[in-house]
């Protein structure tokens, strides 16, 4: 399918200004200005409660904020009437967390339904576009499993390619590498790399996982207490003098090391001196 | 929600009741809106190419219908021999018990094969229309289908509107049927009445319009297990868990509702 955007290198795929969302009474993002340029890869991080899962609910138009417009290749979500955003939608791409397949179809099922809801294709051709993703994500001959007897790493690599079944122009990820070991998790990273260099298309990953993040983000945006900390690119945010940050890239190393005499002192009730052997 | 800060036990009370009030006003309001939504769906689904799948519809109807007709004739034909042991037994203080027909056909047409059908198919459909959705809901198939542009309602939300409110009246003609049959053999058995009597009596006492009534609320059974499903199936939160309370809520409620309607429907329809 030809979707009209822009082909213009460098161009912002997302536009968010001045985001602001409640949650109930609670106010969680406060004011987020962010763009996404096409073709790049942006990592979205901030501790839990930061506001992040938030923000992508929000760029994928899950939820509408309170205040705010959020453009997607260059239209207004909040402008948007129903047989416009199904027109946007299709051409966007989401990768949940726990995957999300339909438990009720196959594997090959749960990726084609795009296709057989949204084309006239013929069946022949859905199938073979089917099996090119699952190649691509390296699943082939599992088509025809069913959600419930693929591993973790299969089911997140599954959902990736149920994402890209319409060639999207941008793909969110939802913690691609939560929950998987470091070895499944690094090859999903690369996954994600060679996806955007092949398909050109803009990448949003939501992660707190930091390995991960360094290794395939073009920029990071840090979000903290609804609000943003830091925008820009890797390297920058690597040597940022801000207090702040910094803790929050040490922070794991941190608390690994604090975390053994205060969780013997939590279960004792006793202070545990620091050379308590375990 | 925020949390009160009233002081008297008895304010605090006059305000749970007065949340309590609302969320039920809300939960109204969501099931007309549901209607609403699904009848849109149907009609204008095809215009906004999302056109509800027929092949959606007949795999909801084999569920919901074919696979309860075992259980469906099973209970009607269990009702209908009630029916006739009590009528005997009743009408022999009179010593009419030859009547017994009468109250036979009225009751398991007007009242009793509608009334079955409808728990059944609330208990066995309704339930799991309410687990299916809160499922998907808390595994995010929901939000999925939104972010493909797959509108949940026509997708998920219509097939099973459409199929309940085809198949329990189907069913309920099945209970009919069934019913009075059995009825028939037990009174024929203890009366020593011929079928062919029993059944030329019953056509005569029956007319069109108890069949219709009797159909006429089971379409609305039908369209009450379905909207008490799926608005229960999509208020789930709490995980695991909370899939089970929905789904035990939308049983208790779909049958009181059916046996209310039923009652409000009889006084009016005897009027």
């Amino acid at each position: 399918m030809a979707a009209p955007s822009q082909d213009v290198p460098g161009a912002s795929v997302i536009e968010v200004e001045e985001l602001v969302t409640h949650y109930g009474p609670r106010m969680i993002l406060k004011g987020v200005d962010m763009e996404v340029q096409e073709g790049e890869i942006m990592v979205i991080m901030g501790g839990s409660g930061s506001g992040k899962s938030t923000l992508l609910r929000h760029l994928m138009a899950l939820e509408y904020p309170t205040s705010g417009t959020i453009r997607l290749l260059g239209q207004d979500v909040g402008a948007l009437g129903t047989l416009g955003m199904l027109d946007l939608r299709k051409r966007l791409g989401v990768a949940f967390q726990g995957g999300a397949l339909f438990s009720s179809m196959t594997v090959g099922e749960n990726i084609m339904l795009p296709l057989s809801e949204h084309t006239n294709l013929d069946p022949m051709t859905m199938q073979i576009m089917t099996r090119i993703k699952l190649e691509v994500v390296n699943l082939a001959g599992f088509e025809d499993l069913m959600p419930s007897e693929l591993s973790g790493g299969m089911i997140k690599r599954a959902a990736l390619a149920r994402a890209i079944i319409m060639d999207p122009k941008i793909l969110f990820c939802d913690e691609p590498s939560a929950g998987l070991d470091p070895a499944v998790a690094s090859a999903l990273d690369d996954l994600l790399l060679r996806l955007r260099d092949a398909m050109g298309m803009s990448i949003v990953v939501v992660t707190h996982e930091l390995d991960s993040a360094f290794k395939i983000a073009d920029r990071i945006t840090v979000l903290d207490q609804g609000k943003i900390l830091f925008i820009g690119p890797t390297d920058e945010l690597r040597n940022h003098k801000s207090e702040r940050i910094q803790n929050l890239l040490n922070r794991r190393a941190e608390e690994e090391v604090l975390d053994v005499d205060a969780y013997l002192s939590r279960l004792t009730g006793v202070t545990v001196d620091g050379g308590a052997s375990l | 929600m925020a949390e009160s800060d009233i002081q008297s036990p008895v304010l605090r009370y006059a305000e749970r009741i007065g949340r309590a009030a609302v969320s039920g006003i809300e939960e109204l309001g969501t099931c007309g809106v549901l209607v609403v939504e699904s009848l849109y769906w149907l009609v204008a689904g095809p215009r906004l190419r999302q056109p509800v799948r027929i092949n959606a519809i007949f795999v909801q109807m084999m569920e919901v219908g074919i696979h309860a007709v075992p259980i469906v004739a099973m209970m009607a034909g269990t009702i209908g021999v009630m029916l006739a042991i009590q009528g005997i037994h009743t009408l022999k203080i009179f010593g009419a018990e030859s009547r017994v027909v009468v109250g036979i056909a009225f009751s398991v047409v007007r009242e009793f094969a509608p009334l079955i059908t409808g728990i059944i198919v609330a208990g066995r459909s309704g339930s799991a229309l309410a687990a299916r959705l809160g499922t998907m809901k808390i595994s995010q198939e929901i939000d999925a289908l939104h972010v493909m542009g797959i509108n949940p309602t026509r997708f998920l939300v219509v097939p099973a509107f459409l199929s309940l409110v085809i198949m329990v009246p189907s069913l309920t003609l099945l209970a009919d049927f069934v019913g009075l049959f059995a009825a028939g053999l037990y009174v024929g058995a203890e009366l020593g009445i011929s079928m062919a009597a029993y059944v030329d009596q019953t056509i005569d006492i029956l007319s069109l319009d108890d069949l219709t009534q009797g159909l006429g609320k089971s379409v609305i059974f039908g369209v009450l297990i379905a909207v008490i499903g799926v608005v229960n199936g999509s208020s789930v939160t709490g995980g695991a868990e909370g899939v089970g309370r929905v789904t035990t809520r939308a049983v208790v409620q779909a049958i009181s509702a059916i046996v209310v309607t039923d009652m409000l429907f009889a006084f009016v329809a005897t009027r």
